[in-house]
C-alpha cells in the first residue's frame, strides 16, 4: 500500500520501556505487511535512544508502538527523540491499553494516533497509511524549504 | 415439526430421524463449528457403542487415572485457593492493599513485582515514569518486610511471581530469618518460575541466557527440596502461552512438554523425581470457551498422570497430581462495556472450577482498560464468594463427568495435545523447541488465526463485532497510578540504603555469588539468599547473574 506520498509506507513496529506482550504488535505488524508497508520490526524493550535510531536508520514513516503495560508513558521522550534527530515528520502511533486520561496527555504531546484493543484490522491498517503518507509530504517540504 | 416416531422404531430407526429432521433445518445444519483448538462441535454427542471403559479412563477422584480430580474429596474437602494476583506502587501502598483483601475474602497473598524488578533492575536504575505502575517495587529485605507487615508468613501461603534468579523468594526468606519464623513454615510458590514460558512468550523480563536460566532454576529446585520442605518451586506456566496466543490444546501441550523437560533436568541433576514431582504445580489461562476449557483440564490432569507413571517411570500417586492453579483470560475481555467483562470473567471461572483447579485468581473487569481499581479488584473476589458459597458449584465433583458431550471432547482435546507433544519431542524437547522458535512460530500462527476469525466475524464478540452500543469514553473512572510522591522516596530510600549498609559485606556476598556460577558444585540460588542476608539489592544480584551467565537476546520470529 502506498502512503500517498509515492513510495511504500515504511512503519517501525517496536515495543519500548519494561514489558514484553508482544501478541499485539506481531499481529499488527502482519496486518501492515500484508497490506503493502515495509515493516521494520523489533524485540521488546528497546530503550527509546535505540528507536530513534532505528527510525532515522531505517528513514520510516511511521513509528508504532505497542503497550501493554503502562510503557506509553515514555512516549513524550520519543516524540521529544524524533524531533530532536531532526525528523519530525516521523508520526508515533501507539496501540494497546491506554487509558482515556493518557490518551489525552499522549494526543497533547504529539503522539499522532491512539488504537485500542477491538480496533478492527481496517481501522489500523486505513489509519497507519494515512499517517504515513502525511509523514512523507511532511518530509518533502522539509526537504524543500 | 414431523410426526413422533412410531414407538416400535427401532434405535437405528430413531437416529437417522433425527438426523434427517436436523439437516432439514439449513439455520442449524448450514454451518461447521469448530472450537479453538481446531476440533470441530457437532450439535449432538451420544453414548458410545462400546463405551469407554468407565475405570480406566475416568475412575474416581484421587486415583488412576485422575481424570476426575486429583484429590478424592476434590472441592467438597477443600474449596479452591482465593489467590487475588496485586501489586502496586510501593511496599507500603500493596501492603495496605493485601490486607483489605484478606479482609475480603482472599486466603492467600500474592506480590506482583514492578517491570522493572521482573527485568532485573532497581528502583533507581530505570525511567521514574514506569516505577510501580504495574507491580510493587520491591528491592531489598526492607521492602520485603514492609510488603508483609501484619501478615503472618508461617499460617499465610505466599505466591510470588518471581521468575529468575527468585530474589524476592530470598528476601522473604530473610524476613523470615528476622521474625523468627522457620523457614520450614513458609509456605507458598514461586510463580513465573518456568524460565521457557518466559523466554516463548517473551515474558521473561529478566533475560538470562537460555543455559543460565536453566542452572539457575534446578538450584533453587534442589534449594527448596532440602531446605523448603512448604514450598512449590516449580509452576509450569501455559498461562503465557495461551494469552500470547496458543489454542487450549497448544498450551496444554506446550506445558506438558515444559514439565517433561524439567522433569529430565532435575533427574539430571541427580534430583529424585519421587520428592521434586510432588511439588509441581502448573498454571493456566482459562478463556470462555467453555467445554473447551474443562475439557482441556480433564484431558490435562489425565495425561499428567500417565506421563509421570509411563514416559517418567514415578510410581507415587503424589507425584501423578496436575495441581493446578487458573486465571480467567484477559484477551477475552473487551475495552466496549468493560462491565461485561464481569459476565465473562464468571463464566471463564466456572469453566475453571469445573476443570477441577486449585487456586483461581479471576480479572478484574478493568484491566483491559488499565491496571485494576481496587473497586474492580474487590469485584473479582466477590465473583469467588458467589461461586463458592451461593452457586453450589463445589457441591458435586468432576459435575460434567460423564457428558457425552464432555468426555468425547476430553478425549479429542487428549488427542490434540499429545499431537504437540510429539512436535516438542520431534523437536528434540522443549529447551530446543523454545531455542529454535518452533513453539513461537506456532503460538505467532495461531494468534493470528484468532484474529482473523474476530475480523471476519466468524468468533463473535459482543460490543466489538456484535451488538455493539455507543458509549461514553471513561466508562471506568479513576486512574490507578502509584503515588509519585511515595515513588520518589522510595528511590531516594534505596539510594541511602545503598549508602549505609556495610559495603564491605555486601560487595563479598556479590562475589561469592559470582564464583558460584562457575562452579558447579555450589547452588546459585543459596548464594542469591546469602547476599539478600547480606543487603544487597535485587538488581544488584542480577547484574551479577547477567555479567557471569550471559544476558539472552529474545527470539524473534519475524
Amino acid at each position: 500500500m502506498s502512503g500517498g506520498g509515492g513510495r511504500r509506507a515504511r512503519v517501525l513496529v517496536t515495543k519500548i520501556g519494561l514489558d514484553g506482550h508482544d501478541r499485539g504488535s506481531r499481529i499488527v505488524a502482519a496486518y501492515l505487511r500484508d497490506a503493502g508497508m515495509e515493516v521494520i520490526y523489533t524485540a521488546p524493550w528497546q530503550a527509546i535512544g535505540a528507536v530513534v535510531k532505528l527510525a532515522l536508520e531505517e528513514d520510516v514513516d511511521v513509528v508504532g508502538v505497542s503497550s501493554l503495560a503502562t510503557d506509553h508513558l515514555l512516549l513524550p521522550r520519543l516524540v521529544a527523540g524524533l524531533r530532536e534527530a531532526g525528523i519530525p515528520h516521523v508520526r508515533v502511533v501507539v496501540g494497546g491499553i491506554v487509558p482515556a486520561r493518557e490518551e489525552r496527555d499522549l494526543l497533547a504531546a504529539g503522539v499522532a494516533r491512539v488504537f485500542h484493543p477491538g480496533s478492527s484490522r481496517e481501522e489500523i491498517v486505513e489509519g497507519v497509511a494515512r499517517l504515513a503518507g502525511e509523514a512523507q509530504r511532511d518530509a518533502l517540504e522539509q526537504e524543500a524549504s | 415439526m414431523s410426526a413422533p416416531p412410531d414407538p416400535r422404531a427401532t434405535a437405528a430407526e430413531r437416529a437417522s430421524l433425527w438426523e434427517r429432521e436436523f439437516a432439514a433445518d439449513p439455520a442449524a445444519a448450514g454451518r461447521t463449528i469448530r472450537n479453538r483448538s481446531g476440533i470441530e462441535v457437532k450439535p449432538l454427542y451420544v453414548p458410545a457403542d462400546p463405551g469407554p471403559d468407565y475405570l480406566a479412563s475416568l475412575g474416581w477422584p484421587g486415583q488412576a487415572p485422575m481424570t476426575r480430580g486429583i484429590y478424592p474429596t476434590m472441592h467438597r474437602g477443600r474449596t479452591w485457593t482465593q489467590r487475588q494476583l496485586v501489586g502496586m506502587g510501593t511496599p507500603e501502598e500493596h501492603n495496605r492493599r493485601l490486607l483489605k483483601l484478606i479482609d475480603a475474602g482472599a486466603s492467600a497473598v500474592s506480590l506482583i513485582p514492578c517491570n522493572s524488578v521482573y527485568r532485573g533492575f532497581d528502583v533507581d536504575e530505570v525511567e521514574p515514569e514506569l516505577l510501580g505502575t504495574c507491580g510493587v517495587t520491591v528491592n531489598t529485605v526492607d521492602d520485603m518486610e514492609t510488603c508483609l507487615r501484619g501478615i503472618d508468613i508461617s499460617r499465610v501461603s505466599t505466591a510470588v511471581n518471581d521468575p529468575s534468579p527468585f530474589t524476592l523468594l530470598a528476601l522473604l526468606l530473610v524476613v523470615a530469618e528476622r521474625r523468627g519464623v522457620p523457614w520450614g513454615q513458609v509456605s507458598g510458590t514461586s510463580n513465573q518460575s518456568d524460565y521457557l514460558s518466559h523466554f516463548i512468550a517473551n515474558h521473561m523480563f529478566f533475560r538470562l541466557a537460555l543455559p543460565g536460566a536453566r542452572r539457575v532454576l534446578l538450584d533453587h529446585v534442589a534449594f527448596a527440596g532440602a531446605r523448603l520442605p512448604r514450598w512449590n518451586p516449580v509452576s509450569v506456566v501455559g498461562q503465557h502461552m495461551q494469552q500470547a496466543g496458543a489454542t487450549p490444546a497448544e498450551a496444554m501441550g506446550f506445558t506438558l512438554s515444559t514439565a517433561i523437560q524439567y522433569a529430565v533436568d532435575c533427574r539430571a541433576r541427580g534430583l529424585p523425581l519421587e520428592a521434586v514431582l510432588p511439588r509441581f504445580t502448573f498454571f493456566f489461562d482459562v478463556s470462555i470457551s467453555f467445554f473447551e476449557e474443562v475439557a482441556k483440564f480433564r484431558a490435562g490432569r489425565r495425561l499428567w498422570q500417565r506421563i509421570v507413571r509411563e514416559r517418567l517411570g514415578v510410581e507415587d500417586p503424589r507425584a501423578w497430581r496436575f495441581k493446578f492453579h487458573a486465571q480467567t483470560s484477559g484477551v477475552d475481555l473487551t475495552r466496549q462495556q468493560p462491565m461485561v467483562n464481569v459476565a465473562r470473567a464468571t463464566i471463564q471461572a466456572i469453566a475453571g472450577i469445573f476443570g477441577g483447579l486449585q487456586s483461581l485468581h479471576v480479572d478484574s473487569y478493568d484491566e483491559v482498560l488499565s491496571v485494576p481499581t481496587e473497586r474492580a479488584a474487590r469485584i473479582a473476589v466477590a465473583t469467588q464468594n458467589v461461586l463458592r458459597e451461593e452457586a453450589h458449584l463445589t457441591d458435586v465433583i468432576d459435575p460434567l463427568g460423564g457428558s457425552h458431550y464432555v468426555e468425547t471432547l476430553t478425549d479429542q482435546m487428549e488427542a490434540e495435545i499429545e499431537k504437540v507433544i510429539a512436535r516438542v519431542d520431534a523437536a528434540g524437547g522443549m529447551f530446543r523447541a523454545a531455542e529454535t522458535g518452533l513453539v513461537q512460530g506456532m503460538i505467532g500462527r495461531s494468534a493470528l488465526a484468532h484474529q482473523e476469525r474476530i475480523e471476519s466475524g466468524e468468533e463473535r464478540v459482543v460490543g466489538v463485532n456484535a451488538w455493539k452500543v455507543e458509549e461514553e469514553e471513561d466508562a471506568v473512572e479513576g486512574l490507578p497510578r502509584p503515588d509519585r510522591a511515595l515513588v520518589l522516596a522510595q528511590v531516594e530510600r534505596l539510594r541511602r540504603h545503598k549508602r549505609d549498609r556495610a559495603s564491605g559485606a555486601v560487595a563479598a556476598s556479590l562475589d561469592a555469588l559470582a564464583r558460584a556460577t562457575g562452579d558447579p558444585s555450589s547452588n546459585v540460588f543459596e548464594a542469591v539468599v546469602d547476599a539478600a542476608r547480606a543487603d544487597a539489592t535485587h538488581g544488584e544480584i542480577c547484574a551479577v547473574l547477567r555479567r557471569e551467565l550471559g544476558y539472552g537476546q529474545p527470539f524473534i520470529v519475524p
